[in-house]
Formats: structure tokens, C-alpha cells, sequence
């Protein structure tokens, strides 16, 4: 078992004859996910990946033709946010959405209209998700994952590997481990992947990262205090960030309310959340925190 | 991207909404002409002079001066082009006035505040007035929040009119006013989301003692990442406005931030890249800057942030710290080499690598013969940088 995708999951390639969407699918396949499709419109009837992926000129075709049920979004910014409503009308049940850049007003108005036809959604700007040795859905490099019962959930791409390379030398494989993305809006929240883990067998604990900006973390911390029988150990960057200073991640600036890594630290402390001042100790956190 | 109150309120004038209008000079030659021009054109003795600068709180640190007549709206002119204008947004050393705003004095009966932005938790934007216009809003949102009314707008669906009338009557407006008031908000949305804005705020909106509604000032700040399809909004960018050192880095497509410390730091990811800083914070020495270096950490990346983060004189060490997934730490390495030898560093250097390659790259680091300081993990990382830092 595992969260959103396995081995079974028939994916389609929004931009797959794109420069990032060819090197990328190409590494989803060597890992073993199973592509099915691309779409670039206008080149419906070729094929890419030499020859070994059909490509459709829409998300809805591609859906007729393989059965692809899952989509991954390599699309230029100025596109992306077309590209996730078209899949989501398409009846796509997961939308990954790697993309970043995407204007804000695209992503409010695909967000509302993706919540309505009830699609999952994860991103946008995010390193995608890696389900260990089964299916892996983005950017991850999957070589640093060793299977095992940890569920990883972030908003930052290296900080996931960071993660991840503490657990595995510590000796803690992952489940799986999900890049939710730093934007204001994002489809998948951390309450929407903590719900996920928590239903999952065979994840025992999750580490959760997250980082200045919003109230996503604070949001969180309360839903795990009500409902989270796992450990959850978790971490937030930006402790010396500048207030009122977008730190790289469109989402991520202090602009007042709780949403300093201060104050969100001390609120998921207060939730039972076993929170790390330092990120050189995830791993070992999560180990202590399993044995009790 | 933030603009001055001159240029949003052109942007305002095209939506029809009524402004306190008035003319920009940069040259002090051009005072007395222009203040004489808004005095004949908007018949008036009396004008306003601005200081244009992006910083919030201009009225406070001198930046708005109230002129009843020629002589003393010129001496005003001549004061605040060019000064230091210093406000709580600003810091302590300022922003230097450029552009001078001289615009039409009118009566205000009545100051209101008055903003749209995006609610992130209820993904809807919000329409926020209020009566106590003219001062902070974070001030009256703290001491009485009651006295700030708000509208959730499904930008699927657009501001109704039933939005407007709420905001309209909260602010006890009636008559032709409430009318007007209505059509100015409807048309602040339309701005607002015809030119992706992040916020447009109106502090004062204010109503005259003739029953005219009109905005005083002008905030934008708009969604860098929707300034490709607004060509004529980009253009408005005002380079002064901002720090060179993080203006030359964009240039290079790094994502840089000065800081007070003096351990620099380059790093890929930007969770990655505050998590440094924290643990830098957390080894006893304080980061200089941020910088994200982005998914691609060539030889040539490197070096410009090699070049960024040198460029503050107060960095005394320097930590790259990169985990390589796409990117290939063998190929970081052969670009920190490159770039150590081409600039002749006289700083310390520790290096973090992890992720592909990693083995290969320590390998190419310790054989290079430079003074260059491997470090095993972040902790590794944080401390050799912060001791080096002290001993140089």
C-alpha cells in the first residue's frame, strides 16, 4: 500500500515533446512508472520517447485510446493552469503539476474548478510525488528512496530529498513521499496528504516540512491533534527569513498572523507534533519517535 | 512587482476610476511650469506634492506635503526631490526620492480604506473597506476589526452588485455617493483582475465635501509571473526602486536576498536554501543571504553566485550546500573548481554535496589541491562554515 499512486496507475504526459517533459518521462520510465501516453496538441498521431509512447492531441483522445487515469504536467507556465482544467474535465482522477511560474489568478480559477469536478490535484511548482520501487510521478531522483513505512510530505523539493537521505541513514525506508509544492494555491493540502497517510497500513509515521507563509502548517497541526494516530515529526524553514521578503516560493513570506516559522512551530509543539529546530535532526526524530 | 502612486493611478484613470489627478516631474526645472499646469487645469491654488517611492508610510516620514500656495508648494518640490526618505517600510537609510508627484489639493469629508486581494485559505478574493481610512489597516485590524468589512468574491463568477452594496453600506455612504461608491468597486475588480494584480489597495478612498468619490492613492502589486500577457505593465518597473546586488542576481536567474550576516550561502531549492540559513543561525553565526540557485547548478551558475554573494563586503565564509537530483554532483564540483580558480577566492569555502554523483564529486574536491573545506551533512556543513567565518 501506499498514497495516490502505485504500479497499476496509467499515466498520461501533458508536454511530453517538451525538452523537460521528454528528459523527465523518460526517468519516470526507467523507474518503472507506466506511461501510457502523451499530449501535445497539434501532434496527435506521432509518437515520442522513440517511438515508444503515443501521443494524443488531447487529454479526453488519450483517455479513449489507453485508459489513463492519472496525468503529469509539463506545460509552460503561461498553459499550465489550461492544461490541469482540461485534464480535470477530461475526468483525470489525479492531476500532478510540475510546473512552475504559474500566474495566480490561472491557478484561483483552476482550483475552484478542479474542486468542483473533484479531481485531485497536486502542485503546482512541486517536485511531483515517488511511491518507493512502484510508480514515480515528477522530478524526485529516485535512486535516494529505500522502501519502508515512512510517508514524507513537504512544500520544498530538496528539503523532500534532505528528508528522505536522513531517513534512509538512519535506516527508515518511506512509503511515499509527496512534493505538495510552495505556491499560494495548490491543489493537494497537507491536511488532504496527512488524511492519506493516516489511512494507509503501511505508513507508520510522516515527516512533514513546511516553511513561512500561510496557514497551511497551523491548519494542519490542529487536524493532527483531533485525528492523527501517527507520529508526525515535523519541520519549518525559515526561522531567520526576513519578514515582509518572498523566499524564493511564491507562497513563501511573512506578512503577519501566526505565519513566522516561530509561531508555527511553537503551534504544531502544542498539537503533539515532534517538531525539529534543526533540520540535521529529521532522521533521527523520526527514529525516537516510532520507538515510543 | 510593485509600481509608484503615479503610475497606478494612470491604470486606475484607463478602469474610469476618479482619481486625485496631477503630473510627475523629475527635474527641478520642470517644479514650477507643472505646479502652475495642475493649479490651471484643475483649478485650484492649493496642490498636493508626493514623493514617489515604493515604500508604504510616505505621509508619516515627509514623503506628502499639503501646499496652499505656489511659493511653498515649490519650496516643497525643491525639498523632497532627491532626499532620503525615510518611512517604516524603508529601513533605516531610506529611499532616495527620484519622482516628485504633484497633484490637485481637494476637501475630504471622509477617509476610507479600501483593498482587494486573494484569501488564500478560502481560495475566493477579498474585498476589504473600512472606515477609519487615512492609517495603518494593520492598526485597525488589531484594535477593532469590527470596523473592517469584507466580501469573498468566486473570481468564476465576478463581484455582483450585491458585494458592492454590502461594502457601500458598511462604510454608511447614501445618496449619490453610495451610487458612485458602487461603481468605483465594481471597476477596482475589474482592475484588479485585468491586470493580475496581488493587491490593489485604495489608502484613503475618500469622499469630498462635494459627494465625489475619489481616490487618493494608488497600490499595486502585481504577480511577476503574469507579467508576460501586461507588456505595458512591466515596462513600469522602476529599477531604482530596487537593491542592485539582488537586481543583478535576477539578471543571472538566481533568486537572491541580502541579509545582515556574513556567512554566505548557495544553495539549490529555496526550502532548501532557508533551511541553511537556519541551520548556519543555528551554529552560532549569522547568513548574509539567501540564494536558490534553481534546479540547474551549472559551472557557470556557480560562478554568478560566487560573484552575488562576494559582492557583499561584510562575507567572510562561504557554504554551498547542494543535493543533487537532477543536477549532478560531480558536475557542481567541477564548477566550484572553475570558479574558485577564475575569481582567486579569498574566503573560505565549505562545500555540502549530496545526492547523485556525490562520491565522484568529493573525489574531484580533495584531489583539486584548492582550499576548499568538505563538510559530510548540513550539520558538518553549518558548523565548519560558522568556525571558518570567525577565524577569518
Amino acid at each position: 500500500m501506499s498514497i495516490l499512486v502505485n504500479k497499476n496507475s496509467k499515466v498520461v504526459v501533458q508536454g511530453i515533446t517538451g525538452s523537460e517533459g521528454t528528459f523527465h518521462a523518460t526517468q519516470m520510465i526507467e523507474y518503472g512508472t507506466n506511461i501510457v501516453a502523451g499530449v501535445t496538441p497539434g501532434k496527435g498521431g506521432q509518437t515520442a520517447l522513440e517511438s515508444k509512447v503515443p501521443v494524443f492531441n488531447s487529454v479526453e483522445d488519450s483517455i479513449k485510446e489507453t485508459g489513463a487515469n492519472v496525468s503529469i504536467i509539463f506545460v509552460p507556465p503561461p498553459f499550465a493552469a489550461d492544461a490541469i482544467i482540461e485534464a480535470s474535465e477530461a475526468g483525470i482522477e489525479l492531476v500532478v503539476c510540475i510546473t512552475e511560474g504559474v500566474p495566480v489568478h490561472d491557478m484561483v480559477k483552476a482550483k475552484r474548478i478542479i474542486d468542483q469536478n473533484k479531481t485531485r490535484l497536486v502542485g503546482p511548482n512541486c517536485p511531483g510525488l515517488i511511491t518507493v520501487d512502484e510508480c514515480k510521478l515528477g522530478i524526485m531522483p529516485g535512486f535516494i528512496c529505500k522502501k519502508g513505512n515512512i510517508g514524507v510530505l513537504s512544500k520544498s523539493g530538496t528539503l523532500t530529498y534532505e528528508a528522505i537521505g536522513q531517513l534512509v541513514n538512519v535506516g527508515l525506508g518511506q512509503t511515499t513521499a509527496i512534493g505538495i509544492g510552495g505556491d499560494p494555491i495548490i491543489g493537494t493540502t497537507m491536511i488532504d496528504a496527512l488524511k492519506l497517510f493516516e489511512e494507509d497500513p503501511e505508513t507508520h509515521g510522516v515527516v512533514l516540512i513546511g516553511e513561512i507563509g500561510g496557514q497551511m502548517e497551523n491548519d494542519s497541526a490542529r487536524w493532527i491533534k483531533e485525528n492523527m494516530s501517527k507520529p508526525v515529526v515535523g519541520f519549518i524553514a525559515g526561522q531567520t527569513a526576513p519578514p515582509g521578503r518572498r523566499m524564493g516560493h511564491a507562497g513563501a513570506i511573512v506578512s503577519g498572523g501566526d505565519d513566522t516559522a516561530e509561531a508555527k512551530m511553537r503551534i504544531m509543539t502544542e498539537c503533539g507534533i515532534t517538531v525539529c529546530e534543526s533540520v540535521a535532526d529529521i532522521g533521527e526524530k523520526m527514529k525516537a519517535a516510532l520507538k515510543n | 512587482m510593485k509600481i509608484h502612486e503615479y503610475q497606478g493611478k494612470d491604470i486606475f484613470k484607463s478602469y474610469g476610476i476618479p482619481i486625485q489627478d496631477g503630473y510627475v516631474i523629475e527635474d527641478i526645472n520642470d517644479a514650477l511650469p507643472t505646479i502652475e499646469k495642475v493649479q490651471k487645469e484643475f483649478k485650484t491654488e492649493a496642490v498636493v506634492v508626493k514623493a514617489q517611492i515604493h515604500a508604504g508610510g510616505r505621509g508619516k516620514g515627509g514623503g506628502v506635503k499639503y501646499s496652499p500656495t505656489t511659493e511653498v508648494a515649490l519650496e516643497n518640490v525643491k525639498e523632497m526631490l532627491g532626499m532620503n526618505l525615510v518611512t517604516h517600510q524603508t529601513g533605516e537609510d531610506g529611499q532616495k526620492v527620484r519622482k516628485v508627484y504633484i497633484t490637485q489639493a481637494l476637501d475630504i469629508k471622509k477617509e476610507f480604506y479600501c483593498a482587494i486581494t486573494l484569501d488564500r485559505s478560502q481560495i475566493k478574493d477579498v474585498f476589504m473597506v473600512s472606515s477609519e481610512g487615512g492609517v495603518e489597516i494593520e492598526k485597525v485590524a488589531e484594535e477593532t476589526p469590527e470596523k473592517i468589512i469584507k466580501v469573498w468574491i468566486d473570481p468564476l463568477v465576478g463581484m455582483k452588485s450585491f458585494h458592492a452594496m454590502k461594502l457601500a453600506n458598511g462604510l454608511g455612504l447614501t445618496g449619490e455617493a453610495y451610487k458612485t461608491a458602487l461603481k468605483v468597486f465594481i471597476k477596482m475588480y475589474k482592475c484588479y483582475m485585468g491586470t493580475d494584480a496581488s493587491i490593489v489597495e485604495i489608502n484613503p478612498l475618500i469622499l469630498t465635501e462635494t459627494e465625489e468619490i475619489v481616490a487618493l492613492d494608488a497600490k499595486f502589486n502585481f504577480d511577476g509571473n503574469a507579467m508576460f500577457r501586461h507588456k505595458d505593465i512591466a515596462e513600469l518597473r522602476d529599477t531604482n526602486e530596487e537593491d542592485p546586488t539582488e537586481l543583478e542576481a535576477s539578471k543571472y536567474d538566481l533568486n537572491y536576498i541580502k541579509l545582515d550576516g556574513n556567512v554566505g550561502c548557495m544553495v539549490n531549492g529555496a526550502g532548501l536554501a532557508m533551511a541553511t540559513m537556519d541551520i548556519i543561525k543555528l551554529a552560532g553565526g549569522e547568513p548574509a543571504n539567501f540564494l536558490d540557485v534553481g534546479g540547474a547548478a551549472s559551472a557557470e551558475t556557480v560562478k554568478n553566485g560566487f560573484k552575488i554573494i562576494l559582492s557583499d563586503p561584510h562575507v567572510k565564509a562561504i557554504l554551498i550546500n547542494i543535493f543533487g537530483g537532477i543536477v549532478r554532483c560531480d558536475r557542481v564540483a567541477n564548477g566550484v573548481i572553475k570558479a574558485v580558480e577564475e575569481l582567486g577566492l579569498k574566503v573560505p569555502v565549505v562545500v555540502r554535496l549530496e545526492g547523485t554523483n556525490a562520491k565522484e564529486a568529493k573525489n574531484i574536491l580533495s584531489l583539486s589541491g584548492l582550499d576548499i573545506i568538505p563538510a559530510n551533512d548540513m550539520k558538518d556543513a553549518a558548523q565548519k562554515v560558522v568556525n571558518a567565518a570567525i577565524n577569518n
